[in-house]
């Protein structure tokens, strides 16, 4: 039996900065998390990412992570995508030093 | 040192002014990222997972104080004030912008400094002893060794599309320190009737299969050097491995064919390519080793240095850890450790790194190295001035007294920047050398090489550890494998998996079971964690680690 798609968004690194962005419901991308467009359909999942990865003068290295819906929006699954999102343990360096974003 | 002609600061010119035009093609979009990708790679610039990474060679290990403020301005000026010295003698800066990344290759071109094959799959880095020149127990000094094969290497039409990354080290002494039985090509200086050249060792490696280099040639002749490594890629680049990315690094074709095969194909390629080597190599290398002649070292009394000694047990405790033998009288190679205890391994401020460059300057004939356990070597300092030269380190948070011990741990930089690592290794690092500095011990427990890698690609080299870590993702939680009495040095030995793995929050105190174990275990002071375990084997040490599992089976 397949397995039951899980929701997911679009996240990237962008082209110039290098930092960590994901897709909006806006067609645009944001640097929080919280602002992603949560992808609930495996077809619209894959034709969501197919638009992200045509934006080459923007965005490097386009895929779907999963997620799960908090309070604030998606929440990460994984360890990998909660560094992702707030920047290395051993400085306060990258998304949780920017105070352009809201504090999770 | 060696210094760049004209030759090399114009090809270097040229290199950095057709990178500029690849970012700048790639950012107007006329090339596409799978089309910028290698081209980025081969000029050291990686994407990771917070930003880009830009890794800068640092040819065998070797600045001077001019390109070591050089890397500190980089570091100010490009990036967050820091820089990360890698397991490679590279240095690396984590948070470039792409638009910034072709002034910074140009502000290195100023002092003879570059990112060319530091990723990629080419012929990497040539990493040397860091104590080349300085130790009086070496044959030679590696380094112009070292410097022809950069030279050679780079942009060498042949090599530059391997199968794979491609590794080579040289040492010039007797006791390993440049892993070369780890690499895949390791070159030993040798002497034999009174005869100049190398032991020549092939297909070793850590990673997803670790290996234990073989010895292809036991005596090279010293001009047969260059044709005999070009041997050996040609059938590499042939022969090796593109079907399985896991499987193309040299060391899986030489555990595929035998040594023997190899050997004979090298042999045979060797044949072939020797003629076209007419001599040009071996004057360039006459220079080269003209141009590594070691400083004027000077006499003068060592008073100051123990008056010191004896009157500063502070002074006297990182003396006794941090500095070394040297070949000259009256002078001492000294350790300058990035091992603070609870600072990130390998980490250097820009202003530590001005600091580093000004003692060189002052003390140390102009002269530092960067070692693969990620500390900073001041090759050639007089005893004299050694207790200013301290005071200096002190007021920088440079002189912890630790190399060789406990919470002198190498550890890549993990889950917390690559994008390939499975785990952290960074928060680990830290724990341990943070717990062992409260537990006042790890002076009482000597010689002790942690080693940490946050995946299977084991840049953390701890395949090599005494006591080696590994991270993985297990089910999504951070899992942490310990290997035991593994060996970088000339005894080079694969570490043996311990067992299961621990927690992030069991690794610390497990690592604590086992140092207490061997405290208990050990014949005396004298004899260290590595020998201790020869003596006995794994057992006592899993017992350690494992008690809950030993009572049940007992």
């Amino acid at each position: 039996m397949p397995r039951p798609f899980t929701p997911k968004v679009v996240t990237a690194n962008h082209l110039l900065e290098g930092d960590v962005i994901y897709q909006t419901a806006g067609n645009d991308w944001s640097r929080d998390l919280a602002e992603a467009e949560v992808l609930r359909d495996e077809a619209q999942a894959k034709m969501r990412l197919t638009f992200a990865e045509q934006q080459a003068a923007m965005v490097v290295g386009a895929y779907l992570a999963d997620i799960k819906v908090g309070a604030r929006g998606p929440e990460p699954v994984h360890f990998r995508e909660d560094f992702r999102r707030t920047g290395p343990s051993n400085y306060f360096h990258g998304k949780q030093a920017d105070e352009t974003l809201p504090r999770t | 040192m060696y210094r760049y002609n004209d030759f090399d600061t114009a090809f270097l010119a040229e290199r950095n002014a057709q990178f500029r035009a690849q970012v700048e093609r790639r950012i107007d979009g006329s090339l596409t990222e799978d089309e910028f990708k290698p081209l980025r790679l081969m000029n050291g610039l990686y994407l990771q997972l917070h930003a880009y990474m830009l890794r800068v060679a640092i040819p065998y290990g070797t600045l001077n104080s001019a390109q070591m403020r050089q890397l500190a301005l980089l570091a100010e000026k490009w990036d967050k004030g820091y820089g990360h010295f890698t397991t490679r003698q590279n240095i690396q800066y984590n948070w470039p912008r792409l638009r910034d990344v072709p002034d910074m290759l140009d502000a290195l071109g100023e002092v003879g400094l570059h990112a060319i094959q530091t990723s990629g799959n080419t012929i990497r880095n040539v990493t040397a002893d860091h104590y080349a020149g300085a130790t009086a127990e070496e044959i030679a000094d590696p380094r112009p060794v070292a410097e022809l094969l950069r030279q050679w290497s780079t942009d060498h039409p042949e090599f530059q599309f391997l199968g794979r990354k491609f590794k080579i080290a040289v040492t010039g002494a007797e006791h390993d320190r440049a892993v070369t039985r780890a690499h895949d090509i390791g070159l030993r200086m040798l002497r034999r009737n009174g005869e100049a050249g190398f032991e020549v060792i092939v297909g070793g490696g850590l990673g997803r299969t670790p290996m234990i280099g073989k010895v292809i040639k036991d005596f090279l002749p010293k001009a047969d050097l260059l044709p005999y490594l070009e041997a050996i890629l040609s059938v590499y680049n042939l022969l090796g491995r593109r079907d399985n990315k896991y499987k193309a690094r040299i060391k899986i074709m030489v555990h595929e064919h035998g040594i023997e095969d190899i050997r004979a194909r090298v042999e045979a390629q060797f044949a072939e390519r020797r003629a076209a080597f007419t001599g040009v190599d071996q004057d360039l290398l006459a220079e080269l080793e003209a141009a590594f002649a070691p400083p004027d070292f000077r006499s003068a009394p060592v008073d100051a240095f123990q008056t010191a000694y004896d009157g500063d047990p502070v002074f006297r405790s990182w003396a006794d850890t941090n500095l070394d033998t040297h070949k000259a009288d009256g002078y001492a190679i000294v350790s300058i450790s990035l091992k603070a205890h609870g600072e990130t391994p390998g980490d250097a401020t820009a202003e530590q790194m001005r600091v580093m460059a000004d003692l060189a300057e002052q003390y140390g004939h102009d002269e530092l190295r960067i070692s693969h356990e990620q500390n900073v070597i001041l090759p050639h300092v007089h005893k004299s001035d050694l207790p200013a030269l301290h005071a200096t380190l002190k007021a920088h948070r440079l002189a912890t007294a630790n190399i060789g011990l406990i919470s002198d741990i190498i550890a890549c930089p993990g889950m917390d920047y690559c994008a390939l690592a499975t785990a952290r290794s960074i928060p680990i690092a830290q724990e341990i050398a943070t717990r062992f500095d409260e537990l006042k011990l790890e002076h009482d427990v000597g010689p002790l090489k942690i080693k940490i890698s946050g995946c299977i690609n084991a840049c953390g080299h701890h395949h090599v550890g005494h006591i080696g870590i590994l991270g993985l993702d297990r089910a999504g939680v951070e899992n942490y494998q310990v290997t035991l009495g593994g060996d970088g040095t000339e005894n080079a030995t694969i570490g043996e998996r311990a067992g299961p793995g621990f927690s992030a929050d069991e690794i610390v105190p497990a690592v604590e079971r086992l140092v207490l174990a061997y405290l208990d275990l050990r014949h005396s002071r004298d004899e260290t964690f590595l020998e201790t375990y020869r003596r006995l084997g794994a057992e006592p040490f899993k017992a350690a680690l494992y008690p809950e599992a030993h009572a049940n089976a007992a």
